[in-house]
């Protein structure tokens, strides 16, 4: 029986009390986190546990984007099937030896075409796109669209039903882009079915949707791909806003020639025009984009010395004992940078860095594998780009992969740092080895929470809940924050859990694949002072798409001040004195009464220490972006 | 908490903004260029719902034979080489399998269809084994004397070539071992390739997601295997 799911009181705030503001650092703030172990199971009654954040909104799917039924399959087969026995068909096998053994399927008559209830993941929640006071979230089912005027109470305000893969969704403009992969995916959104032998029907790509009227939203443009559309990222034009461009990451097997021209598959040494080894650039005319058209099929892989084609790593263990990694045929997942027009790729069995200052053509720079990583899925640069963190989706995300027994480095983070233009290998990081066997659980998606003088990520582990780390030291990234709640479902993994979990405007955004989408504030905590909290609630975009990674830039406020303060004061590289001395400059300035000799003799203060802490230290830079907005307000 | 559907009406979309409403719009949209239309809730859900053909079932029960030999293709590697690559490479084509063909029989069980191949008899007709046995992957092939050079679908092992298989040792066994699974990859690939040249096949997602993973796994082993039978 299928029960919809139509409204549902949001979860009342967890009721943490905030912390009082206080400009030190209190170590009396710094509690053990909670055990994330044996949470109990259920849908939208699930045990959670919580460190250093407040969940503020929880909003269950909306009607028609949610079937108990099919959230509740089981992956696998469950317990209770072992030893049963087979379906008893095989009885008439001796009138089908009569017809002999051709394909013409005598015995299938109970089959058909047969109409089966959703399948797994048919309505499960997936990325997110920001416009103004607009949350988008993608899935497998189509896009919904949220008013986050109050962030903290998300409003349904519409849907778009269009059925075909795990929607990877961006917005720009009244623009919103969105990725189609399954071969069930057609042209209308429909589920007709696809005729023909080969259907201009049939669509897998990237779709383009207008919403600038939400009573009428409409299907503008589908640019058809060789390997449909997996993820896709949205890539400006350097100079020119009326062009924009999307990087199509397709990781199905081609198409053939017959149903979409100019797709073919297999190995470039048997067929150099294979589609694999590529992505595709659509170029986007924004005032007419049902132009929308691929321009370019960059061979991104390639072997700079030889021109091999598949010129990166072939796929498996590196090592004895090592992952086995994927092959390096597609890119799941580009994180494009344009202020420093780069982008890092994550691509089967490498992290790669490409320069895309042009966009059309984007160019391998340097590339990265590692013998603990299975499938490179996602990238994420720190705020000055000298920095990639990538993901490992170890078991492509469906299976149980952060028990204890799981290797710590297998599934995780890993972090690179960009020196001269190459990746280099750093720290990993995963959650603690706490999820049970029936929690799906692996690293995903994620971006930057803008906090000053500090690098930290927030993201989305799946059933292992969100998680919030910093990895200033990329040798040593840490956690600071998490949530996390029990499995769908008792005895049987059921696939759910945050997709990924996004920080914008103030507020981290998680879409959970089964229970719809989640808001939660930052709390602080020993390892995050309400200054570095308020620093980063300053941050606003107008539109942002993770996948598009924006430029931070403080204004210069007193809370951005105190949150450096607050991290010379936990690192203690500033000594009591100037400590003091600069807090005193800061409070001056807050409330208008520093005057710019002050102001001069605290950014002096601090650059004599900035030399003393050694000038590549994070402290350093801490300290050099503290005295050079004190210069800039005097 | 659940509460059962409200019906959204959609006459109502016309009179104002979405916002105005209790039960906001879902929007099925048309082909590019043309307007989409609205839909209720269980018109959503019906929309999610996919079809398997015949041939998608005949797909799954033949595949999880298929993949039935490889697992034990695997099982004759202990005791047979010292070849540490083989082995590894052995160990995770069976392991793989394995788990595919849990994954295909609770896809089929889901259906309530049979996990068995139909046309059984016929295969033991024409001389593959004896009964409903003969598609079990551990066909016994030594029972009856002369075994067949007939391979059961194409790609595997004829049980002439397992028992040939069976009795090799070292550098033999891993020519046969990397040879024959080439083969038997490649005759996983063409059935997907098959597959999906047939009208409205493989459009289950879960189905289509597992013939991508083939033609992607298996063509990626494929070309592993054959550099490692050329360094032989």
């Amino acid at each position: 029986m299928k029960a919809t799911f139509r409204s549902m009181v949001s979860l009342a705030a967890l009721g943490a009390a905030m912390v009082a503001c206080s400009p030190t650092v209190d170590d009396d703030m710094s509690e053990a986190p909670p055990s994330r172990a044996g949470l109990a199971p259920g849908l939208f009654d699930a045990g959670t546990a919580i460190w250093n954040l407040e969940l503020t909104a929880s909003v269950p799917p909306p009607d028609g984007f949610f079937d108990l039924d099919t959230v509740m399959i089981p992956l696998g087969r469950p317990d209770d099937s072992e030893g049963e026995d087979e379906p008893a068909d095989d009885d008439g096998s001796d009138e089908t030896a009569e017809t002999g053994a051709d394909d013409s399927g005598a015995s299938d008559d109970e089959v058909g075409e047969e109409e089966t209830g959703p399948g797994l993941l048919a309505f499960a929640n997936s990325d997110l796109a920001f416009t103004g006071d607009r949350v988008i979230m993608g899935g497998f089912h189509g896009f919904n669209v949220y008013d986050t005027a109050n962030p903290d109470d998300p409003e349904h305000i519409l849907s778009v039903v269009c059925p075909g893969g795990q929607g990877d969704v961006s917005v720009h403009g009244d623009l919103v882009f969105f990725s189609t992969e399954q071969n069930r995916g057609r042209l209308d959104c429909g589920n007709g079915g696809v005729e023909a032998e080969s259907s201009p029907e049939r669509f897998l790509g990237v779709r383009i949707f207008d919403i600038s009227d939400l009573n009428a939203p409409r299907q503008v443009a589908a640019v058809q791909t060789c390997r449909g559309s997996h993820t896709h990222t949205f890539v400006p034009h350097p100079t020119d806003d009326s062009i924009a461009y999307i990087y199509v990451q397709g990781t199905s097997s081609p198409r053939p020639d017959s149903e979409l021209a100019g797709c073919s598959g297999g190995e470039p040494d048997e067929n150099p025009d294979t589609a694999l080894y590529s992505i595709d650039v659509i170029e986007v005319p924004l005032g007419s984009p049902e132009q929308a058209s691929i321009v370019s099929r960059p061979r991104i892989f390639t072997n700079h010395e030889t021109g091999e084609i598949a010129g990166l790593w072939a796929g498996g263990a590196m090592e004895d004992g090592a992952q086995t990694a994927a092959s390096t045929v597609a890119c799941h997942d580009i994180t494009v940078y344009p202020e420093m027009g780069l982008a890092g790729g994550a691509c089967g069995g490498n992290g790669i860095l490409l320069d895309i200052t042009d966009p059309v053509n984007p160019r391998r720079i340097s590339d990265l594998a590692d013998p603990n990583m299975a499938y490179w899925h996602s990238a994420t640069f720190s705020n000055d780009a000298n920095k990639v963190l990538f993901t490992d989706e170890w078991g492509g995300g469906l299976g149980a992969r952060c028990r204890a027994e799981d290797p710590e480095n297998w599934g995780a983070n890993l972090i690179a740092d960009i020196v001269d233009g190459e990746l280099e290998l750093r720290g990993f990081f995963k959650i603690p080895g706490e999820q049970s066997d029936i929690e799906n659980c692996v690293a995903h998606n994620g971006s930057i929470v803008p906090v000053p003088g500090r690098d930290i990520m927030v993201q989305g582990w799946y059933s292992g809940g969100l998680s919030i780390i910093d990895f200033t030291d990329s040798d040593n990234p840490f956690e600071i924050a998490f949530f996390d709640r029990g499995p769908l479902g008792p005895d049987a993994l059921r696939v759910g859990g945050y997709w990924a979990a996004y920080w914008h405007n103030g507020r981290v955004w998680a879409p959970e694949i089964a229970r719809g989408l989640d808001v939660f504030r930052l709390q602080p905590s020993a390892y995050l002072t309400a200054n570095e909290v308020a620093a980063a609630e300053l941050i606003r975009f107008d539109e942002a798409n993770t996948q598009t990674q924006l430029h931070i830039t403080w204004p210069d406020e007193p809370v951005v001040a105190r949150a450096y303060l607050d991290q010379l004061t936990r690192s203690g590289a500033l000594d009591q004195a100037a400590l003091a001395m600069v807090r005193d400059t800061v409070d001056a300035w807050s409330s208008g009464d520093a005057d710019a000799a002050s102001l001069t003799a605290a950014a002096e203060r601090l650059d004599t220490a900035t030399t003393d802490a050694g000038p590549s230290s994070a402290d350093a830079r801490r300290m050099a972006e503290l005295s050079a907005m004190l210069l800039r307000v005097r | 908490m659940i509460k059962s559907v409200t019906i959204f009406v959609v006459g109502a979309i016309l009179a104002g903004t979405p916002q105005a409403f209790a039960s906001p719009p879902i929007f099925q949209p048309g082909a590019p260029g043309l307007p989409s239309r609205t839909v209720t809730p269980e018109q959503s859900i019906s929309l999610a719902g996919t079809g398997h053909s015949a041939a998608d079932v005949r797909f799954m029960q033949h595949m999880i034979v298929h993949h039935g030999q490889a697992v034990e293709m695997g099982e004759l590697i202990a005791g047979r080489t010292d070849n540490p690559d083989v082995a590894l490479m052995g160990a995770r084509i069976a392991s793989s399998q394995a788990s595919e063909i849990e994954m295909m029989q609770a896809w089929l069980e889901r259906r309530g269809l049979s996990t068995r191949m139909a046309h059984a008899s016929a295969m033991a007709a024409s001389g593959q084994g004896h009964g409903n046995h003969a598609m079990e992957p551990g066909m016994d092939h030594a029972a009856h004397g002369v075994p067949s050079d007939t391979p059961l679908m194409p790609g595997m092992l004829s049980p002439a070539q397992m028992v040939q298989l069976e009795a090799a040792r070292g550098d033999q066994f891993d020519r046969l071992y990397l040879a024959g699974m080439i083969h038997h990859h490649q005759g996983a690939i063409d059935m997907v390739t098959d597959l999906l040249a047939g009208p409205g096949n493989g459009e289950d997602p879960q189905l289509s997601e597992f013939l991508s993973a083939v033609i992607a796994d298996q063509s990626a082993e494929i070309s592993r295997m054959r550099g490692m039978l050329a360094d032989l």
